[in-house]
């Protein structure tokens, strides 16, 4: 398949996520997997802001510990928070320029064995409300293509983030971000809850919610809220 | 930043407490109060089947405002819990009485003019609502939103300590916000059988009492390299 009808049958997936029951953290998911798919990275996470100067991981492709400690040291130094404070892509930066600009943050990328790193904002009008963060293990640049795609899906997700309801106004805003980030962490809970039910891994455990609310068509919160109250337990989510 | 300010606002109202003072959420709606552009503030707690009590509030009309939430089970707190998220109405007139009219009806009256409702919650645990107001109409402007949140991260920390049966007593710190220490909360629940909110109190007081992070804690439960229930049965 070529990349133009791999990225059509991705825009046509994003297109379903906001018709069938929308979830934002699904969306992001898909966003964050595809980016790794269709954009040459080995791994890419989706940060929001909480509206307190903090950037927080919403969907990552990978678990790895690692990773998410990286992702975390962005709220000190590193693409993403430089993204967010510019509004600008932050991408294609030789390695050197890498470690004099962000000191902490690049060793901890070479040694989890990325080569290079990018970041791409999401933005609602005059607001930065996150980034998209691709790493590579091979010192890769992104062509003007991959901008435009990646850039396409942070724009994806921004719409998705206020599709929930229309938004008009901050005060909107506000109440999305902070419901987005409330139900990460229910879905990180419920991946808890039933892992320790099925005996799986939390990874498993996600797979598994996942397909289920794929499967018959409900948001990825909803069911995971379900997992949590015990409305849905081992008989329905079989892990596959 | 965020965590900082939090941790701030629950350090000062320890160290300014005194044994006369009253309780812990009332002193933490006045210094809320005091420190944003709202008239006035409510805590309410909430249970799995609604409002379960008033538990502070700084003046008449905030009273009031709870109270008739409570009482009609209708209004922007009771949304803000029931939908996980803020409600934000800066201009109560306007937008209200076609969405709770019963609530509108009566907190009009009372003089409220904006009511700005944060759920108090760490995913699925959801512990109360922190309800300012003013007696004008108009937005939180971002900086005040800010600390608003921030307050409500301290409230959180505040009631979940009030509900825990057994958490350790007089250590209120922040809670830690990791993928890691979600997951190993659910997964508590099921090795003990108790609900998230102990669950996530168990945690951070075995961390505590062990002298070691929470977050790695969180990740030898989620690696299974330690468990609750193996731990529960030998001290039986």
């Amino acid at each position: 398949m070529s990349r133009e009808q791999r990225l059509a049958r991705v825009f046509v997936e994003l297109a379903d996520t906001l018709i069938a029951e929308f979830d934002v953290i699904d969306l992001m998911q898909t966003l964050a997997d595809r980016s790794v798919e269709l954009l040459h990275a080995d791994a890419a996470g989706l940060m929001l802001a909480d509206q307190r100067g903090r950037l927080r991981v919403i969907a990552s492709s990978e678990e790895a510990a690692q990773l998410l400690e990286i992702f975390e040291l962005q709220n000190s130094e590193g693409p993403c928070l430089d993204c967010f404070l510019s509004g600008q892509p932050v991408v294609n930066l030789e390695a050197e320029t890498m470690q004099t600009r962000w000191p902490n943050f690049w060793p901890r990328c070479a040694a989890a064995g990325y080569r290079s790193v990018h970041a791409l904002p999401m933005r609602l009008r005059d607001e930065v409300i996150g980034a998209i963060n691709l790493f590579s293990h091979s010192a890769s640049k992104m062509s003007t293509d991959d901008m435009v795609v990646g850039q396409a899906f942070a724009d994806v997700a921004t719409i998705g983030l206020l599709q929930e309801r229309a938004v008009q106004e901050k005060p909107m805003l506000a109440e999305q971000l902070q419901s987005a980030h409330n139900s990460r962490v229910i879905v990180e809970q419920a991946r808890g809850v039933l892992a320790e039910r099925a005996g799986v891994s939390v990874d498993q455990a996600f797979t598994t919610m996942r397909t289920y609310a794929r499967t018959n068509g409900l948001g990825l919160t909803s069911v995971a809220s379900q997992v949590i109250d015990g409305s849905l337990d081992g008989g329905e989510l079989q892990p596959t | 930043m965020a965590r900082e300010r939090a941790q701030q606002i629950l350090t000062d109202l320890k160290e300014s407490s005194q044994s006369s003072d009253p309780s812990l959420p009332q002193r933490l709606l006045e210094a809320c109060a005091a420190a944003l552009p709202v008239t006035g503030a409510g805590l309410l707690v909430m249970t799995n089947t609604g409002p379960g009590a008033i538990l502070a509030a700084t003046d008449g009309p905030a009273r009031v405002m709870e109270e008739l939430q409570f009482t009609l089970g209708e209004g922007p707190c009771i949304e803000a819990t029931r939908s996980g998220r803020p409600v934000l109405q800066p201009d109560l007139a306007a937008t209200a009485p076609s969405r709770w009219p019963g609530f509108a009806a009566g907190a009009l009256d009372a003089g409220i003019g904006a009511i700005f409702a944060f759920p108090l919650q760490v995913g699925g645990i959801r512990v109360g609502v922190l309800d300012l107001y003013r007696n004008r109409p108009g937005p939180l402007a971002d900086p005040d939103l800010a600390e608003a949140l921030d307050f409500a991260d301290a409230a959180t920390t505040v009631l979940l300590h009030l509900q825990a049966q057994n958490g350790p007593d007089g250590v209120v710190t922040l809670l830690e916000d990791r993928n890691e220490v979600h997951q190993a909360t659910g997964m508590i629940s099921v090795q003990t059988g108790l609900g998230l909110a102990d669950a996530l109190l168990l945690l951070r007081a075995h961390s505590y009492a062990e002298e070691r992070g929470i977050l790695d804690v969180s990740r030898d439960v989620v690696s299974r390299i330690m468990s609750f229930a193996v731990r529960g049965r030998l001290q039986e």
